[in-house]
């Protein structure tokens, strides 16, 4: 009996010992298969790696996705002593090693011993696929529904088993909505029956917008006879949403043009506007900002990388204050000499700005220097079929704040009286009291100040190099003229007139032509209207 | 050229060397050579650079014991991006420096404005840049790309390797791009191209508001084919566009880009995270690795005191055209013009992609062309190369007046435009 009882547990110890052996070789052989499978990525041509990647999809095993997503990136390094495949951080001169697959830390090696495995966009888009199969079933929703919106932009017929499986187990509503959007897509380029395919494009054209255009028109050139009406149909009424959305788009264009040609120019509006002088040292210190927004850059990238999203912030002031300062000089010390000599003043500043462009290539060179977008100015969001990048949104806020402050110094604080005072009947202001060369000095560098903080926007869309300023010194100078010398509204209306002329134009005309355009159409207004939008009425006009 | 000009010209010559006469002194233990590169204006980003590139060259050689027993000496001059005083600083370095060779230009524009004065001065200028070709002139050696060693095999590229079918032909408006345009559309239009699947769109100099272009390209993009841009926008006008398809969320895997005039150096000024995957065609990328490029980069860095400073296309343009020049001196034994311009044609010398390139009878050179793609550190990634050298064609096969022409200045032939079709010299830019 006893002895009977020992059999059956050897017995059964033997059965589970050899269950857990064969479990485990199995395992074993699948995770060496993987590795054997990872370390073929490297050392071939770009089509062997597309094959080895969708045959790793096709194991759908999710211990891949970390390579994958490393390869992608271009993490992805082999060592050529032995051909193992690793995800890499650079480390000093060294490359730190993980394991492709367990993601263990693998140790240090020396850049020299490792070679990258190259991709392509082809190899991109085929990983890029690959994920999003591979990550449909992710217990993290947010991992869904990236990887839903994926198989949407790339639909394949490869992806409809796990879209089906995904769609038949998935609960979160938002996902859900995705993955359905998925399925039709990727069952339009599938070669499932005639039913199914309409119900898909029905969906299809549900979604709308040009991610959707495109399918049905891809769709198109394959179509089966019957299915050619209802996609036909479909097209039609996409187009004319986006028609629609068009239109609103180009406005919006304009604004943000308009925006930008407001900024450029509202600094000139006080100096060449309010002060009568002809400033072609203008656009440098647009410059000047720009190049101080670069500065203060480079000392938080040294210094602080925390505070990166502030350096706008930390720029705005400093631009202000160094262009402002510059501005300062320039009064005291060239222009208040040539009050009512404009040729002299034009030639003069034009020198200071010749001095200024090349004393900024002297110092920091003359390439482009690379100013970055901190993250909130970055992207785009879409609002119905309109793109709005952030930086163009936050330009916009941002010349209206500016005009906001600039007008309501003017108006309503004693500074802006003066300064009034002054430029309307010098003499007058004099008499009482007002002390006006400094007034002019002051007024000179608040409008050179105003010209910094445009710069540090302007860092933002355009090259930081020393010719920035010369790209919007005409600009600036046709805004001001055309909305009316000595009024800040005219330039407002102006500079958004300009840019929504400008961009309505520029589909239809292209852009060369629709900037000649809308240069012959200003000549003609001055001819008939030659003090601009907003003319100033009264004595000070012919004082 | 009639008696008159010539005479003209040597009298002007002789008065501009009388009143400059302390060029002439030095002339004898020295040889000269000009840089006519722009260091100031709208082109200084990009020329700067060749300036700066062709006097570590020469520092080099001079180390290495000069050329003919002499020391070479640099004579810089500024052309500041003013195309007729390229012509007037052209004649200066000639008449007045008495250089031997001259080493400029960037923009066709000013390329065209100096060829009167090579010719009638009869000196010798290397052309560093990829330009639209159409164009062979006796005293003037190309070592940048003409079309074929960089737009043609671009295009193929995306055609073969990322099944492209639709194309957006971007440029910048002036003559090297709408040149290459015309070139292109011809050619993809030979391929199958329907027309309505082509849109070619030109920017002015200095462009900064892409909004409408990008969002033109993403509707042309959204036709159900595979759709890519060529760009030819040149200079400054990059940095906004690429900005702008990065935050409109164009990425290089739904619609490449790729550029003929985007280097290292351009990206220098950008964050290039958004564009990884974008695509340009040169014939140097300071990724290549090979021993000649290591040593340039490291020859480059120390001499320009900049651990950050990058290489590009047409500094290998010049080491090339420079090494050319060398050695077609030391093989006439003089510096004399028509002796270095018949010694020039054959000339080979190593290049920094690790190959040799040779001077051809056309004043072209050889080289390879390689199509690379933006990484996140702004250098490239070569991902595809031609299997050969590709010898650089000045009259496209693609353009119907210029399909006949072929240049050829060895003797007895010494014709920039010959027609093969009448058996004429003299077709078109005579």
């Amino acid at each position: 009996m006893h002895a009977r009882l020992i059999h059956r547990f050897l017995q059964c110890l033997l059965v589970a010992f050899c269950l857990v052996v064969t479990l485990f070789a199995t395992d074993l052989r699948a995770a060496d298969d993987l590795r054997a499978m990872i370390n073929a990525l490297g050392g071939g041509s770009f089509q062997e790696s597309q094959k080895q990647v969708e045959a790793l999809a096709k194991t759908g095993d999710p211990k891949i996705v970390p390579a994958l997503e490393a390869l992608s990136e271009g993490d992805l390094y082999q060592r050529k002593a032995d051909g193992t495949v690793f995800i890499v951080k650079p480390a000093g001169s060294n490359f730190k090693l993980t394991d492709a697959l367990t993601g263990d830390a693998a140790g240090e090696e020396a850049k020299a011993a490792l070679e990258k495995v190259k991709v392509n966009n082809g190899l991109r888009r085929v990983i890029r696929a690959a994920l999003g199969g591979l990550t449909l079933m992710s217990p993290d929703a947010g991992v869904r529904l990236q990887a839903a919106s994926t198989i949407l932009r790339t639909p394949s017929a490869d992806a409809l088993e796990g879209l089906d499986a995904a769609l038949a187990a998935e609960t979160d509503g938002t996902v859900k909505a995705v993955l359905e959007k998925a399925l039709a897509a990727s069952v339009l380029v599938s070669d499932r029956p005639v039913d199914e395919k309409k119900a898909a494009i029905a969906t299809v054209v549900q979604t709308g917008g040009r991610d959707s255009l495109s399918l049905l028109s891809g769709a198109l050139l394959s179509a089966d006879e019957s299915l050619r009406p209802d996609i036909e149909v479909g097209i039609k009424k996409i187009e004319d949403q986006l028609a629609l959305w068009a239109a609103g788009q180009n406005i919006w264009y304009g604004l943000s043009l308009g925006s930008v040609l407001l900024l450029a120019a509202i600094g000139l509006a006080i100096t060449f506007g309010v002060m009568g002088i002809i400033n072609m040292a203008h656009g440098e210190m647009v410059m000047l900002g720009a190049y101080t927004t670069f500065v203060v850059q480079q000392i938080i990238r040294d210094s602080y990388p925390a505070l990166f999203d502030w350096s706008l912030a930390i720029a705005l002031p400093l631009a202000f204050l160094v262009t402002g300062a510059v501005g300062l000089v320039m009064e005291r010390g060239i222009i208040r000499f040539l009050y009512g000599r404009p040729l002299e003043t034009l030639l003069a500043t034009w020198g200071v700005s010749l001095i200024l462009q090349q004393a900024v290539r002297s110092i920091f060179g003359p390439t482009n220097q690379e100013v970055g977008n901190p993250s909130w100015m970055s992207g785009a969001f879409d609002l119905g079929g309109l793109t709005i990048t952030w930086n163009r949104m936050w330009i916009i806020v941002f010349s209206l704040a500016v005009f906001g402050f600039l007008l309501f110094l003017l108006k309503k604080t004693p500074m802006g009286l003066q300064m009034r005072a002054v430029t309307q009947n010098r003499r007058m202001a004099s008499s009482m009291g007002i002390r006006t060369p400094w007034v002019d000095a002051l007024t000179f560098a608040l409008g050179s100040g105003i010209a910094g903080i445009a710069g540090v926007a302007l860092s933002q869309i355009d090259n930081v190099s020393p010719n920035l300023g010369q790209g919007y010194i005409i600009d600036s100078f046709m805004v001001v003229v055309f909305g009316g010398v000595g009024n800040l509204w005219g330039t407002l209306v102006g500079a958004f007139t300009l840019g929504i002329l400008n961009k309505v134009l520029e589909p239809y005309a292209g852009a060369v032509l629709g900037k000649i355009l809308v240069l012959v159409l200003i000549i003609l207004f001055i001819q008939k209207r030659p003090r601009g939008l907003f003319a100033l009425k009264g004595r000070a006009v012919e004082a | 050229m009639s008696i008159n000009a010539r005479a003209t010209g040597a009298l002007l010559a002789a008065i501009l060397s009388t009143t400059a006469f302390h060029g002439a002194f030095a002339a004898d233990d020295t040889i000269k050579v000009g840089i006519l590169h722009s260091l100031s204006g709208t082109m200084a980003i990009s020329e700067t650079t060749l300036k700066d590139a062709m006097l570590m060259l020469i520092e080099e050689q001079n180390k290495k014991g000069g050329l003919l027993g002499k020391k070479l000496e640099a004579v810089v001059v500024d052309p500041a991006s003013d195309w007729p005083l390229f012509a007037e600083k052209a004649r200066e370095l000639v008449s007045v420096n008495k250089v031997s060779a001259v080493f400029g230009c960037w923009t066709s524009v000013s390329r065209k404005s100096v060829l009167p004065v090579f010719e009638e001065l009869n000196s010798v200028l290397f052309y560093p840049v990829q330009y639209e070709g159409e164009e062979s002139q006796r005293n003037v050696f190309y070592t940048g790309a003409a079309p074929n060693q960089q737009a043609i095999p671009a295009v193929d590229y995306l055609a073969e390797n990322e099944g492209v079918e639709r194309w957006v032909l971007a440029g910048t408006d002036y003559v090297y791009p709408r040149t290459t345009n015309k070139i292109l559309e011809a050619y993809l239009i030979s391929k199958g191209v329907k027309p309505e699947d082509i849109m070619i769109n030109y920017t002015p100099f200095g462009h900064s508001d892409w909004q409408t272009i990008v969002s033109d390209i993403k509707k042309f993009g959204s036709a159900g084919k595979k759709t890519a841009v060529v760009s030819t926008i040149n200079g400054d006008a990059n940095v906004p566009f690429y900005k702008e398809l990065g935050n409109q969320g164009v990425k290089a895997e739904d619609i490449p880009v790729v550029a003929f005039s985007v280097g290292e150096e351009e990206l220098a000024g950008l964050d290039t995270t958004p564009l990884v995957g974008h695509l340009a065609a040169w014939n140097y990328f300071q990724s290549v690795d090979n021993p000649a490029n290591a040593e340039f980069i490291k020859t480059w860095k120390a001499f320009t005191k900049n651990d950050k400073r990058v290489t590009n296309d047409p500094m290998e343009a010049h080491y090339i055209g420079f090494n050319m020049w060398l050695k077609a001196v030391e093989k006439a034994g003089t510096t004399d013009t028509d002796a270095v311009l018949d010694a020039m044609i054959g000339v080979s010398v190593p290049n920094l992609s690790g190959g040799y390139s040779t001077m051809m009878p056309n004043h072209h050179i050889t080289k390879p062309v390689l199509i690379g793609e933006i990484q996140a550190d702004g250098q490239f990634e070569t991902v595809w190369e031609t299997p050969g050298l590709v010898v650089g064609d000045e009259w496209s096969d693609f353009l119907p007046d210029s399909k006949d022409l072929i240049a050829d200045w060895r003797k007895p032939l010494e014709c920039g435009n010959f027609n093969v079709a009448t058996g004429k010299c003299g077709g078109k830019g005579s």
